[in-house]
């Protein structure tokens, strides 16, 4: 019994060491290409052992491309842009590419090798995506049921104005398991090392919950980051900034930043609010105003408190959106809308499509 | 069972009346995912043939000459996949370092083979039915040939339907596998052919 046993591990060795040797001999004298550069996004350089796919090189450097088929090219989701010259799209890779992206030298990470030295472009995203431990430095209501975080990251984040990090929460009370949770960045990102997010009370919201009643100053935490589409395009296109509540978070990040750049584009900002005790930042907003004749504040109140005083807009933001609109006319446009998804499509479908903005030049956020 | 067929009725049956695919559903997976384009599709074919072909030879005197005198028939499973995976990662080595040409019509697809299930069980087969050597491996290249024919015919045909108005539920790989289930079932119709399975 125990010989045969014996004989198993030998023979069971035996076998894979012969062609393991076999393999890395081979991989030492034919699949030998040397260390060899790769040079990602003009900023990070990598030195690394040629001959491995593209992939996996990357992984090996903490760099991780999506791929649902772990490298069997099946599933087209680790596309990266390669700007030197490594030889014609291989034929597994050209069922995933569009005529574009062939010609713009996009490849399948998973299909290519790297065998020298190598320029590469990947989603600026999957570079800055890390990990952060950040601590509670400041935790303050900006209105009765939205509260500003502010957060001290131990290392700088990038990002750009209108992505969003997610946020993982510990288990308190009768939730066992940590929960994650996206929030847009309301700060600027110039500002690296602490950022602030703001965060609604939903009834019943695990995280939200937590963040309101439970969170501590100088409570420790880990934060994911950053991602999302949900930045400001290039163009000179009119900006049409739509939020409701605590959907104005990534489009306060967006402004700050254009102070930093200067704001060239005519840009209207639509915030809508039930009542005079929803509306945050207006102060900020209005010194942008003043500041910058190219930037108005449009905040609209469906339903202002009886004893306020309030002299603005008031109607459902769908309908003052729709009245600007249509006072100024036939123009190009470019739409920023976040908010709850009941919002951003009423805003879409009856309003933004009718004043003829472009399905390409709308970007949303939607909060689950 | 294959005791004494002539190995070229074995490979007509294998390419054929039970083919890897379609009588076996073997290979499945890159069945489905690489038909897209008929030119990606015959690549595919090409390696799956070579390596069927090659691996049915070495497993099988790995087989008789290793693992039976030492009364280890039972651990073909894992001595057959490393083989297979440690052949063809050699082999893709070798092509990608000598002949860009080749690699760009063969070598590129080794890779997505080397946990091929159509491989494996083509090797396995060989096994089970006692096959000799030279029926080893021209069942290997005929299951490897049936692949590669029917996989080039459902390129074929998806390369059709690209212009054809298909309900969107089913468009992609709904339409793929009933026009596979298809396939399978006019295969049937070669069973009458060749004697044996």
């Amino acid at each position: 019994m125990i010989a045969e046993v014996m004989v198993t591990i030998v023979v069971i060795s035996g076998i894979a060491a012969v062609l393991s040797a076999l393999l890395n001999l081979s991989d030492a004298l034919v699949n030998n290409y040397g260390r060899v550069k790769v040079t990602i996004n003009k900023k990070r350089e990598i030195e690394v052992d040629g001959g491995a796919t593209l992939l996996s090189t990357l992984a090996s450097e903490k760099i991780f491309v999506p791929s649902a088929c772990g490298g069997k090219g099946s599933c087209g989701l680790c596309k990266v842009r390669v700007l030197t010259d490594i030889g014609p799209v291989f034929p597994t890779e050209i069922t995933y590419l569009n005529k574009e992206e062939a010609e713009s030298g996009v490849r399948l990470s998973c299909q290519i090798k790297v065998k020298k030295d190598t320029n590469i472009e990947i989603p600026e995203e999957l570079f800055n995506i890390g990990e952060f431990k950040a601590r509670v430095i400041s935790l303050c209501d900006v209105t009765y049921d939205i509260k500003e975080l502010n957060l001290m990251l131990e290392k700088d984040i990038e990002f750009k104005a209108g992505q969003y990090v997610q946020l993982i929460v510990p288990p308190y009370d009768k939730i066992r398991e940590s929960t994650m949770r996206a929030y847009s960045i309301s700060s600027p990102p110039f500002q690296r090392k602490v950022i602030q997010l703001l965060v609604r009370l939903v009834p019943n919201g695990a995280a939200t919950t937590y963040i309101h009643k439970h969170m501590k100053k100088d409570e420790q935490l880990t934060i994911l980051g950053s991602f999302g589409e949900f930045y400001l395009r290039e163009s000179s296109a009119d900006i049409i900034f739509v939020a409701g509540g605590s959907g104005m978070a990534p489009i306060k990040s967006i402004v700050q930043e254009m102070l930093r750049t200067g704001i060239e584009r005519e840009t209207y900002f639509f915030f809508g609010a039930r009542g005079v005790a929803d509306l945050m930042y207006t102060e900020l907003f209005r010194r942008v105003e003043a500041d910058h004749e190219h930037f108005h504040y449009v905040p609209a109140l469906s339903a202002p408190e009886e004893d306020s005083d309030w002299k603005g807009d008031t109607g459902l933001i769908t309908d003052v959106l729709d009245s600007y609109l249509t006072r100024q006319g036939d123009r190009e446009r470019e739409a920023y809308l976040c908010g709850s998804p009941g919002m951003i499509e009423a805003c879409v479908n009856s309003v933004l499509k009718k004043h003829g903005v472009q399905e390409d030049m709308i970007f949303f956020d939607k909060f689950g | 069972m294959g005791v004494g067929l002539n190995p070229f009725v074995i490979m007509i049956a294998a390419a054929l009346t039970s083919n890897m695919i379609l009588s076996n559903f073997l290979g499945m997976c890159s069945f489905i995912a690489v038909s897209r384009d008929l030119k990606t599709a015959n690549g595919l074919g090409l390696a799956v043939t070579f390596v069927l072909t090659f691996t049915s030879v070495l497993n099988h005197f790995v087989y008789y000459y290793v693992l039976v005198p030492l009364g280890l028939e039972y651990l073909r499973f894992i001595v057959f996949i490393v083989v297979i995976a440690a052949f063809v990662q050699l082999l893709e080595m070798v092509i990608d370092r000598f002949s860009p040409a080749l690699y760009i019509s063969l070598g590129i697809f080794l890779p997505l083979i080397t946990v091929n299930c159509a491989i494996l069980g083509g090797v396995l087969f060989m096994i089970i039915r006692d096959y000799s050597a030279m029926q080893g491996l021209l069942f290997g290249f005929g299951s490897g040939a049936g692949w590669w024919l029917a996989i080039i015919a459902l390129a074929a045909i998806r390369g059709r339907l690209r212009e054809k108005d298909i309900p969107p539920q089913l468009n992609g790989t709904g339409i793929t596998l009933i026009i596979i289930g298809i396939m399978a079932m006019a295969f049937i119709g070669f069973s009458g052919m060749v004697p044996v399975r």
